[in-house]
């Protein structure tokens, strides 16, 4: 390598055919080094036993729109179990000619939460359009107002699921932000009842407090008072999630500047103005993503309504398959509703990843 | 005006005094709001005379419990159930909880593979397994159980001695020998040793500067004296296979359908948090470090022992736990699929007794036990491990 080669003929000099294009990709991805090697092949040896036999059952050898009877002939999967019931997965005991009204509830819903991903939207207007939205939706679920009443023991399905978790953050929001405030308070007592109510509610599962508003809480009102089920386990479900929303809210308290605090009441600003018009607006903004977050949860957490015989989604899917005509096609209807989940939570956690990039502020 | 003396603050602009107002508020309203509660519920529970009280835990339960680790029968009293239940689901905690570590980490990694293929299919899992709910996973799985799994005489033979049918996981154990008792005795002997040699070796490395090959010692020691003392226990190698026999097998360890189906689904769905908490970890420990270590000479092994290892697990363990304690929370949703668990027969007491303030309480009370020692044990391994500042 005496000579250094012409400029123009290292340009012309193209790199080795394995380490570009399709086999470079392979070779740099795949089978670099005897391990990775190894792994790809056993894992494509596994994948190549499991996907065709998936494909086979799930698509060529299902059965779409048949009865249960040719079914239960067949060897694929049968999606019938889904397309004959789907009215009851999807709105449970609600009746029948009125369905429209909870398609449409939902469909108000989705509508609502596609417009308020887009942060152009972001003003006060839109908190009127949410209270707007969901009154409507309540309205269309209830009935009233020339529109036929419809019991909320009927409730079911999808709908049920979207309002438990959605009023449930909705009204569990404002509880959480005064408990983390009341945990950063300098009041001993209000301190203490926070902390002790945080610590205790996160402390315990979900399904205890579910309990607790099965069978404890019609013990705790006067004597020929009632209200509903699905009242009580919104109100477990607020009650629990407010817990958590107080922790994220916290760190968001916690990770602002002190000077914030300092500026506030050298304005001479009460705690109320400092809080309302200074701190707040800055902490909850930082806690966007994470309360993303509590909501992904609190949407999968209501499926735990079924323990107490609610008819959410997973229940009335349950509830299907129990009917000895769709016995024994447990798979396809637990995947369809996992579909359901899945396709709900995975739009909210990218949208939390995205906002998460956008707000960020710091360099 | 008077300079010289302060100025009186009004009463309601003075925030020390408004502080004590609000805090006298505040204890007024929930001493209100619970004395209202207290009162409803005493009325009620006479009205509809329910008695008050742990009274019930010396009555008759009277009712079966399917798997248990003590001996029990319906005559035993209610508080033995409550200990079946309380057992049961320590013991599903604590076998997720390893499980879960294990099959999490190694996720982890794989996420972080360089390995296109393994990087893409762990990132999909994690993905997946995150967004459904875990309730519906264990229904999937006890579904899974029951209606596809072909009977015994059918069962799925995947490897020797182990097998899956409608009535559980069911596999070949070691036929019982007093040897194997010997080697566990060993094994916690062999731990007990490593614990002091690893405390002799760091005091002589700081005395003389000389390194013990711990790593080897400890591992030669952990394996090898338990096989050596089995060994000279006679090496017994006798297997209780399960053995086909009428409608079900007979022999070997078989494992029931809910609490497998319990176990496959809390870990299926814990580990995709915990391979993310991995991820994380390994990915908060700047490259800058690992280069640093190996400038200075350090062995691979020990990059990752003394440099990388160290950091990661700093930021890991605290959400680790937190995972480890949903797992353990996530256990109650065994009474959705019949495993009866210390819900499960919480449930069935307050059924029986209508004593449901008793059993909310006793059912939170446990779970908050957990969480709480937990957090102790948490607090003093953080304290242990931060960062000293100076």
């Amino acid at each position: 390598m005496e000579k250094t080669p012409h400029r123009k003929a290292a340009n012309s000099i193209r790199p080795p055919a394995t380490s570009i294009g399709v086999i470079g990709w392979m070779r740099a991805n795949l089978f670099n080094g005897w391990l990775n090697s190894i792994l790809t092949l056993v894992v494509g040896y596994l994948l190549l036993l499991t996907i065709p036999s998936f494909v086979k059952w799930a698509f060529i050898n299902s059965n779409w729109f048949t009865t249960s009877e040719q079914c239960k002939a067949g060897s694929g999967a049968c999606w019938s179990v889904i397309t004959a019931n789907i009215r009851f997965i999807l709105f449970g005991f609600y009746p029948h000619q009125l369905q429209w009204r909870p398609l449409l509830a939902v469909l108000i819903l989705i509508l609502l939460l596609f417009f308020s991903q887009n942060r152009k939207y972001w003003k006060k207007s839109l908190a009127y359009v949410w209270l707007l939205g969901l009154f409507s939706m309540g309205l269309l679920l209830k009935g009233g107002l020339g529109l036929e009443v419809v019991d909320s023991d009927s409730w079911g399905g999808l709908p049920l699921t979207l309002l438990l978790s959605v009023f449930g953050l909705t009204a569990a929001y404002p509880f959480g932000v005064i408990l983390a405030l009341g945990r950063q308070s300098d009041m001993p007592v209000i301190k203490s009842f926070s902390v002790v109510y945080i610590e205790l509610i996160r402390g315990v599962p979900l399904i205890s407090m579910l309990f607790m508003s099965s069978v404890v809480f019609p013990l705790f009102l006067p004597e020929g008072v009632t209200f509903n089920k699905i009242l009580r386990a919104q109100i477990a479900i607020i009650l629990f999630t407010a817990a958590y929303i107080a922790e994220v809210v916290r760190g968001g308290l916690q990770g602002m500047n002190r000077g914030q605090y300092e500026a506030a009441e050298s304005l001479g600003l009460n705690y109320f103005q400092a809080m309302r018009l200074i701190i707040l607006p800055q902490a909850l903004k930082i806690v966007i993503p994470p309360s993303m977050g509590i909501l992904i949860s609190a949407f999968k957490d209501t499926s735990l309504v079924v323990i107490i015989a609610l008819y959410d989604l997973l229940k009335t899917t349950q509830t299907t398959l129990t009917d000895p005509k769709w016995m024994g096609f447990s798979a396809e209807a637990y995947l369809f509703v996992a579909l359901i989940y899945f396709v709900c939570c995975y739009a909210m956690s990218n949208y939390s990843r995205r906002l998460e990039k956008e707000l960020d502020t710091s360099l | 005006m008077d300079t010289t003396a302060p100025e009186k603050i009004p009463f309601l602009r003075d925030p020390a005094k408004l502080a004590i107002l609000y805090q006298c508020l505040t204890i007024l309203g929930v001493g209100l709001l619970s004395y209202y509660l207290i009162h409803n519920t005493l009325a009620n529970l006479e009205r509809q005379s329910i008695s008050t009280g742990f009274g019930f835990f010396k009555k008759e339960a009277a009712f079966e419990i399917g798997e248990k680790l003590i001996s029990y029968s319906a005559a035993d009293s209610y508080s033995r159930a409550l200990l079946v239940g309380f057992l049961n689901t320590l013991v599903v905690a604590f076998i997720g909880v390893v499980l879960t570590i294990l099959f999490g980490t190694i996720l982890g990694i794989a996420r972080l593979s360089t390995n296109w293929l393994l990087a893409k299919l762990s990132a999909i899992y994690i993905e997946v397994f995150q967004d459904i709910p875990i309730l519906l996973q264990l229904f999937f799985w006890y579904a899974f159980f029951y209606e596809m799994l072909p009977a015994p005489r059918l069962a799925l033979n995947p490897i020797p001695g182990l097998f899956l049918c409608n009535r559980g996981l069911i596999f070949g154990l070691p036929q019982a020998h007093s040897a194997y008792f010997y080697a566990f005795v060993a094994l916690g002997l062999a731990c007990l040793m490593i614990f002091f040699l690893r405390k002799w070796a760091a005091k002589r490395q700081a005395a003389t500067g000389q390194i013990f090959p711990i790593v080897k010692v400890s591992l030669a020691l952990f394996i090898g004296f338990p096989l050596i003392t089995w060994w000279l226990a006679g090496a017994p190698t006798a297997m209780n296979v399960p053995k086909l026999t009428g409608f079900n097998f007979q022999g070997g360890l078989s494992i029931s359908p809910e609490f497998t189906a319990l176990l496959l689904g809390l870990v299926l769905y814990t580990s995709a948090f915990v391979a993310e908490v991995v991820r994380a970890g390994i990915q908060s420990v700047g490259k800058g470090q690992k280069e640093a270590a190996m400038s200075i000479g350090l062995k691979p092994a020990h990059v990752l022992n003394l440099v990388i290892l160290p950091q990661a697990l700093r930021v890991i363990v605290p959400p680790l736990t937190s995972q480890m304690l949903n797992l353990t929370k996530n256990s109650s949703l065994a009474v959705a699929i019949g495993y009866p668990d210390f819900v499960s027969v919480a449930g069935t007491t307050i059924n029986q007794t209508g004593q449901a303030i008793e059993g909310v309480a006793l059912i939170m009370f446990v779970y908050l036990a957990f969480s709480l020692s937990t957090s102790a044990l948490m607090n003093w391994y953080n304290k242990k491990i931060a960062i000293v500042e100076r």
